[in-house]
């Protein structure tokens, strides 16, 4: 990857985006806060949802991570697949969150970088 | 109280150094210096939105897409906030920030039972120091990955990947737990079933809402209020 590159696109649509996503963020934080100040408990069907969906989310976060991931190359999916397999069996065997971060990192910029 | 909130962080330091350090250096690459990076983390202050944000920056994004990617990224947060407005409800003037600042890190370590201390005066200011402490970290690691980021020297290529290790780390976690193992296979099949439909572009608004109908059957099939 290059370094130092210019940006390409303005720096004023840069802070409009900025902005955006910032508003966002905070109103998705702050909209039940709003919403539920006045009663006293919240529907039963929105809380089955704020139990179920995390987890559900994670999944779906995880699939978006490797979106770009195809199966035409070897150089496509196998640092992806490795890497996650890595991930999965640091975590099972020490449950250590930051050494399965780092450790399945550091391997990912190997095959990247240096293997495939 | 605050070595208590300082040790229950060491987790969130660590994890948020290297993911900060990833932003950063990812956002140099793409020709964003540290004043960009540091602007995003103290003002969206959100992990895996903020990495999706350097791509909506790098291709130069309407301000609907990105409006609409934070909603679909970042909706888990409504869930955040929900399981917390009774918990934050004595939090006096600590509140908003503590209500901005609730990523997924901060939730995790201020949402349990007894986590919070019961006085409320101590409440307030240990869920501050929390919620501080971690922003802290986030922005000391993203400009720190921001400097490093603009030596040449240095070959960042696939720390982007720090992400992903996350996401699954929570994952193989919450399955260890037993933790709703069924919706965590909903999550993964039903965004890869979509994703194999509309493509890479466009499919997280669809896997949304096939996960919430599927729960939303299954909350109805279950008869409501038991579930």
């Amino acid at each position: 990857m290059q370094s130092g590159v210019a940006p390409v696109h303005s720096n004023a649509h840069a802070a409009l985006l900025i902005a955006v996503i910032a508003g966002v963020t905070a109103l998705l934080r702050f909209l039940p806060f709003l919403i539920f100040r006045a009663r006293r408990g919240v529907p039963a069907f929105v809380t089955y949802l704020g139990d179920k969906l995390p987890c559900a989310i994670i999944g779906m976060l995880i699939i978006y991570c490797l979106r770009t991931v195809t199966f035409t190359a070897a150089a496509n999916w196998a640092p992806s697949a490795i890497a996650v397999a890595a991930v999965v069996a640091l975590h099972v065997w020490r449950r250590n969150t930051l050494l399965s971060i780092a450790g399945g990192t550091a391997l990912y910029m190997v095959l990247v970088q240096l293997v495939f | 109280m605050c070595k208590k909130a300082f040790i229950k962080t060491l987790p969130v330091l660590a994890a948020y150094v290297v993911l900060g350090m990833g932003f950063g250096i990812l956002m140099s690459n793409h020709g964003y210096g540290p004043g960009w990076s540091v602007l995003c983390s103290v003002f969206i202050f959100a992990g895996s939105m903020q990495y999706v944000t350097v791509d909506l920056l790098a291709t130069a994004a309407s301000p609907l897409t990105a409006a609409l990617m934070t909603l679909m990224v970042n909706a888990r947060h409504l869930f955040y906030g929900i399981s917390m407005v009774p918990k934050y409800r004595r939090m006096g003037r600590a509140k908003p920030y503590l209500i901005f600042g609730l990523t997924d890190e901060t939730y995790s370590l201020l949402c349990g039972e007894g986590e919070i201390p019961k006085d409320d005066k101590t409440a307030a200011r240990y869920c501050l120091l929390v919620t501080a402490f971690d922003q802290l970290y986030w922005v000391a690691g993203t400009a720190a990955g921001a400097a490093l980021g603009a030596s040449v020297s240095f070959n960042a290529a696939g720390i982007e990947f720090s992400m992903t290790a996350l996401f699954v780390t929570v994952f193989v976690e919450q399955w260890l737990a037993a933790k709703e193992r069924r919706c965590a296979l909903l999550g993964l099949f039903a965004s890869l079933l979509c994703l194999l439909i509309f493509g890479q572009s466009r499919f997280l608004i669809s896997a949304m809402l096939v996960i919430a109908a599927v729960l939303s059957a299954a909350y109805a099939k279950r008869g409501g209020a038991r579930a």
